[in-house]
C-alpha cells in the first residue's frame, strides 16, 4: 500500500517536471482563463444591451438610410439616394471610397517614393538635398496634421464656388468645391472596348511567356515592353474606333452669367471633391517618404561588385540597371513596401477627420450614430480592414515569392 | 676637363598646386553638380544631360521658393507683438478690418496668447507647477539615460520605468484614489497566497509539488505585490487638488498618451513575442491571432472600439475615464507592433545561445531572462525607438474621439473669433508641425546613432 502511494507521489512530481505535461497544463490554464474572460465580457455585453434596450443582429442593413453622403466614387457607382438606399449600400459605398483613395494613393506614393529614393542616392547635390529635406520633413510630421494642412489651408486658398481656376483647358478646372473634368458616359457597344482591353491583357501575358521561351531557346530578345504597350493601347483603340467611339464625354458646365446664386459649376461632368484630393495628396506624399527610404536601402543593398561585374560583361548602363540592379534591389524593397501599402490603406481611415465618406467616416460614424448598434457595425468595419490587410499581404507574398532568388 | 652637359636633378621640382578647378568649391560643384549633366558625347547622353539640367533648375527653383516663402511667412512678414491687445486686429490687413499693412505672415501674438492652452490644456492655473515638475523630471530622466557616460544609468532607467509613472499619475490626477474594500481584500489575499506560498514552498516545506511551482508563485506574487504597492501609493491623500482628465490637453496629453503607450506596450509586447514563438500550439496561435488582429486594423478603429465598445464590455456601473479608454486602446495596439519588433530581436539571436543556455541547465524563465532577452532587446532598441516615433505621431488621432492633444488643441483654438484671421491656421499648423517634427526628428537621429553604435562587432 505504502509502495503504491510512493510511486504515485513520485509520478506526480516527475509529471510536474515533464515538459509535455507542463505544456498541456499551461494550455488548459490559458484556455480556461480565456474562456472565462470571454464569458464574462459576453455576459456583461448582453446585460448592458438589454439594459439599454438595444436591438442586435444584422437586420439594420436592410433599413433605409436617411442621410446625405458627399458625392464620391462610391455614391456614383452605387447610385445612392438618401431615404431610398439601405445601410448595406452605405457600407458598400464606404468600402468603395476606402479602396478608391487607397489604390490611387498607393500608385502615387509608389511613383513619388521611387523617384525620391533614387534622387536621395544621386550625386547631384540638388536632387540629393531636395530628396533628403522632403523625406526628413514629411516622415516626421503626423499624417493627420498633413491632412489638415492640405484640406484646411492649401485647398481653402482655391477660388470660391462662383469662380474657377482652369487647368490648361476649359474642360478641367478647379475651385473650392472640387476638381471638375469631363465625365465618360458609356454608350451601346462600349462593352466591346472593355472586352478588347481584357483580351489585350491576356495577349500581353502570352507574349511575355513566348518572349521568355524565345530568349531561352534562341537568345533572341523581343522588344517586349513596346509590343505590350502597343497591344494594350492599340487593340482596345481599334475596337473602339471600329464601333464608332461609343463613349460620350459630358463636359462640366460653368455658368458665369445670370443670377449670382446660380453661377458656378452645374451638376454635370465629373467632380472630385476636395476631401478626396486632400486625403489622397496627404496619404501619398506621407507614404512616399517612407517608400523612398525603403527604395534607398534596397538599392544600397546591391553590392557594387554586381554593377562592376555587369559592366565588365559589357552591359550598358541602362541594361545594368534593368537586368542587374533593379531585380536584386526589388527583392529587398518588396517586403517593407508591402507594409507601407498596408499602412497607407489603414491610414486612409483618417478620412473621418475631414469627412471624406470612407468606411470609418460614413459607416462607423454617421450610420452608427443613426442605428446605434456599435458591436455589429464596428465588427463589420474591422472585418473590412482585416480582409484588406490579409488580401494585400497575400498578393505581395505571391509577388515576393516570384521575385525571390531560386537557389539550387 | 670639359664641362659635362649631363643634367642630373638633385632635388624634386616644387610640386605645383592643383589646378583651381580641382580644389575647393569648384571641385565640389563639379563633383556634386555638373558631372551628372555634362555628358554630351552622344545624342542619348545629351538628351539625358539636358533633362537633368532642366529638372535640377526646376527643383532648385521650387525648393528655394518654398524655403523663401516659409522664411518670409515665419520671420519677415510676421507680426511679433500685440502691445495694444488688438487681438485679431493686429494680424488682419486693413481690408480685413485690422491695422496690418501689406502682406501679413505668422501671427505670433496669437500663439503667445494660446501658449498655455497648447502646452497644458485647461489644467488649473494654480496647479501648473505639478505639470512643470513632471516635464522637468521627464527631461532629466531622458537626458540621463541618453547621455552615455552618466553614472547610474541603469538605476535611473529602472526608476523611470517604475517610480516615475507612479509619480506622474499622482502629480497629474492628484492621487487620493478610492479603491473598494473588495479590491483591497482581493489584492492582499493574492499577495499573501502567492508570495507567501512561493517563499515557504521554496524551502521545500509544503511538499514537492509546491516546491516545483514556487518559482512561478514568487514571480506572480511579485507582480501582485507591485500592483498592491501602486494601489497603496495612489490612494494616499497628499493634499493635492484633484484634476479631471477632461481638463488636460495640449502637449501634456500627447506626452501622456505616447509615454503610457510605450511603457505599457513594452512588457506586453515582450510577452506576446515570447508567446508567438512558444512551442505550445494554443499559446502561439493565440498570440499570432492577437498580434495580427491589432496590426490588421487602423488605430482609429481601435480608438472607436475602446471609446464605444469598452463600456459595453464592462459590468454595469463601472465608468471609465475617456482618456483611460483611449490609453487602453493605444497600449494594446502598440503592444502588437512592439511584439513584432521584439520578435525580430528574438529571431536574430543565434540558435547556439539557446542551446548553450539549455546545456548549462537553465530553465526556460532563467534562459529567457538572463541570456535571450538582454541580447534581443539590445538589438531591437532602434526598432523600439522607431515604434515610439510612430506612436508619438499617432497620438494625434485621439482628437477624433474628442480628446485634445497638441494638434487637437491647436485646431480648437481656430474657432476663437477674437483671433480669426486668414493667417491663424497656417501659424497654428506651423507651430504644431515644428513641435512634432522636433520630437520625432531628434528621436530618429538618436535611433540612427544607436544603430551605428550597436552595429559594431555584429557584422559578418
Amino acid at each position: 500500500m505504502a509502495d503504491t502511494s510512493g510511486t504515485g507521489r513520485r509520478s506526480l512530481s516527475t509529471l510536474i517536471y515533464d515538459e509535455k505535461f507542463r505544456g498541456i497544463v499551461y494550455q488548459i490554464v490559458v484556455a480556461v482563463a480565456l474562456i472565462s474572460i470571454v464569458w464574462w465580457i459576453v455576459g456583461n455585453t448582453l446585460d448592458n444591451l438589454q439594459e439599454q434596450d438595444k436591438k442586435s443582429g444584422f437586420g439594420f442593413l436592410g433599413q433605409t438610410a436617411g442621410f446625405q453622403i458627399l458625392s464620391s466614387l462610391g455614391t456614383s457607382l452605387v447610385d445612392y439616394t438618401a431615404g431610398v438606399s439601405t445601410y448595406w449600400d452605405v457600407f458598400i459605398i464606404g468600402i468603395i471610397n476606402t479602396l478608391a483613395v487607397a489604390i490611387s494613393g498607393i500608385i502615387m506614393a509608389t511613383i513619388i517614393g521611387f523617384m525620391m529614393g533614387v534622387m536621395r542616392l544621386s550625386k547631384n547635390a540638388v536632387f540629393n538635398s531636395f530628396a533628403t529635406v522632403y523625406i526628413e520633413i514629411l516622415r516626421n510630421v503626423p499624417l493627420l496634421l498633413q491632412i489638415f494642412f492640405w484640406y484646411f489651408f492649401v485647398l481653402r486658398a482655391l477660388p470660391n464656388k462662383r469662380d474657377k481656376l482652369e487647368l490648361g483647358t476649359e474642360n478641367f478646372a478647379i475651385n473650392i468645391t472640387g476638381l471638375y473634368g469631363p465625365e465618360p458616359i458609356p454608350q451601346e457597344g462600349f462593352r466591346w472596348t472593355m472586352y478588347a482591353l481584357l483580351a489585350a491583357f491576356f495577349l500581353i501575358w502570352a507574349l511575355a511567356k513566348f518572349a521568355k521561351r524565345l530568349q531561352e531557346n534562341t537568345g533572341k530578345r523581343l522588344p517586349v515592353f513596346w509590343l505590350s504597350a502597343a497591344t494594350l493601347i492599340g487593340l482596345p483603340l481599334i475596337v473602339h474606333m471600329y464601333n464608332g467611339s461609343p463613349l460620350l464625354w459630358e463636359m462640366p458646365e460653368f455658368r458665369d452669367t445670370g443670377p449670382k446664386l446660380r453661377q458656378g459649376f452645374q451638376a454635370s461632368g465629373m467632380v472630385i471633391k476636395p476631401e478626396m484630393i486632400a486625403l489622397w495628396l496627404a496619404l501619398s506624399l506621407y507614404t512616399a517618404s517612407f517608400i523612398a527610404e525603403n527604395v534607398r536601402s534596397g538599392i544600397l543593398a546591391v553590392s557594387h561588385g554586381q554593377t562592376e561585374a555587369s559592366s565588365a560583361l559589357g552591359l550598358k548602363a541602362s541594361s545594368t540597371l534593368q537586368l542587374v540592379v533593379i531585380p536584386q534591389a526589388m527583392r529587398v524593397i518588396i517586403p517593407p513596401l508591402t507594409s507601407q501599402y498596408l499602412n497607407l490603406t489603414k491610414n486612409s481611415s483618417l478620412a473621418v477627420a475631414i469627412a471624406y465618406p470612407d468606411i470609418v467616416s460614413v459607416f462607423a460614424g454617421t450610420a452608427l450614430n443613426q442605428v446605434g448598434q456599435e458591436i455589429e457595425m464596428i465588427f463589420m468595419m474591422m472585418l473590412v480592414y482585416l480582409v484588406l490587410s490579409v488580401g494585400t499581404s497575400a498578393i505581395m507574398n505571391w509577388f515576393n515569392n516570384r521575385m525571390r532568388i531560386v537557389e539550387r | 676637363m670639359s664641362k659635362s652637359i649631363a643634367f642630373i636633378r638633385t632635388e624634386d621640382a616644387p610640386s605645383l598646386p592643383p589646378p583651381s578647378s580641382h580644389v575647393g568649391w569648384r571641385k565640389w560643384l563639379w563633383d556634386n553638380m555638373f558631372s551628372s549633366m555634362a555628358n554630351f558625347g552622344s545624342i542619348g547622353a545629351a538628351i539625358r544631360s539636358v533633362l537633368i539640367i532642366l529638372l535640377t533648375v526646376t527643383l532648385l527653383y521650387f525648393g528655394l521658393t518654398v524655403i523663401w516663402s516659409l522664411i518670409k511667412f515665419a520671420l519677415i512678414d510676421a507680426v511679433w507683438s500685440d502691445p495694444d491687445t488688438l487681438k485679431r486686429g493686429i494680424c488682419a490687413t486693413v481690408a480685413q478690418g485690422g491695422v496690418a499693412e501689406g502682406n501679413v505672415g505668422a501671427c505670433w501674438p496669437f500663439i503667445g496668447a494660446k501658449g498655455k492652452l497648447i502646452i497644458y490644456g485647461r489644467y488649473p492655473e494654480m496647479e501648473l507647477w505639478r505639470v512643470n515638475a513632471l516635464f522637468v523630471g521627464l527631461a532629466v530622466g531622458i537626458l540621463w539615460m541618453v547621455w552615455e557616460r552618466a553614472p547610474f544609468r541603469r538605476q535611473v532607467g529602472i526608476l523611470m520605468l517604475t517610480v516615475f509613472p507612479l509619480a506622474a499619475f499622482i502629480l497629474l490626477t492628484g492621487g487620493n484614489v478610492h479603491y473598494s474594500s473588495g479590491t483591497w481584500t482581493t489584492f492582499i489575499a493574492l499577495t499573501v497566497i502567492f508570495l507567501g506560498g512561493g517563499l515557504v514552498g521554496a524551502r521545500n516545506l509544503l511538499g514537492e509539488v509546491m516546491f516545483a511551482l514556487s518559482g512561478f508563485f514568487i514571480v506572480f506574487g511579485m507582480f501582485v505585490a507591485a500592483a498592491l504597492i501602486a494601489m497603496f501609493v495612489t490612494s494616499l491623500d497628499l493634499g493635492l487638488v484633484h484634476v479631471e482628465t477632461a481638463n488636460w490637453g495640449g502637449l501634456l496629453v500627447t506626452l501622456v498618451v505616447a509615454i503610457t503607450g510605450i511603457v505599457a506596450s513594452l512588457p506586453l509586447g515582450i510577452v506576446l513575442a515570447l508567446g508567438r514563438r512558444s512551442k505550445l500550439p494554443l499559446i502561439s496561435y493565440l498570440c499570432i491571432g492577437f498580434i495580427e488582429f491589432w496590426r490588421g486594423v487602423p488605430l482609429i478603429t481601435v480608438l472607436f472600439m475602446s471609446s464605444v465598445m469598452l463600456p459595453l464590455f464592462l459590468p454595469e456601473g463601472v465608468e471609465f475615464d475617456k482618456l483611460l479608454r483611449a490609453l487602453i486602446g493605444v497600449a494594446l495596439f502598440s503592444a502588437a507592433y512592439m511584439a513584432e519588433v521584439v520578435r525580430g530581436g528574438l529571431q536574430a539571436i543565434p540558435k547556439g545561445q539557446y542551446e548553450g543556455a539549455m546545456a548549462l541547465g537553465l530553465s526556460y524563465p532563467q534562459m529567457t531572462r538572463l541570456i535571450i532577452l538582454p541580447q534581443a532587446l539590445k538589438i531591437v532598441i532602434p526598432g523600439i525607438v522607431n515604434t515610439f516615433i510612430g506612436l508619438f505621431k499617432d497620438t494625434t488621432l485621439v482628437l477624433i474621439i474628442g480628446l485634445f492633444d497638441l494638434l487637437g488643441t491647436i485646431q480648437s483654438t481656430f474657432t476663437d473669433a477674437g483671433w480669426a484671421t486668414p493667417v491663424m491656421s497656417p501659424t497654428g499648423y506651423l507651430v504644431a508641425a515644428t513641435m512634432f517634427w522636433a520630437f520625432c526628428f531628434s528621436m530618429s537621429r538618436y535611433s540612427l546613432h544607436l544603430e551605428r553604435k550597436l552595429d559594431t562587432g555584429h557584422k559578418r
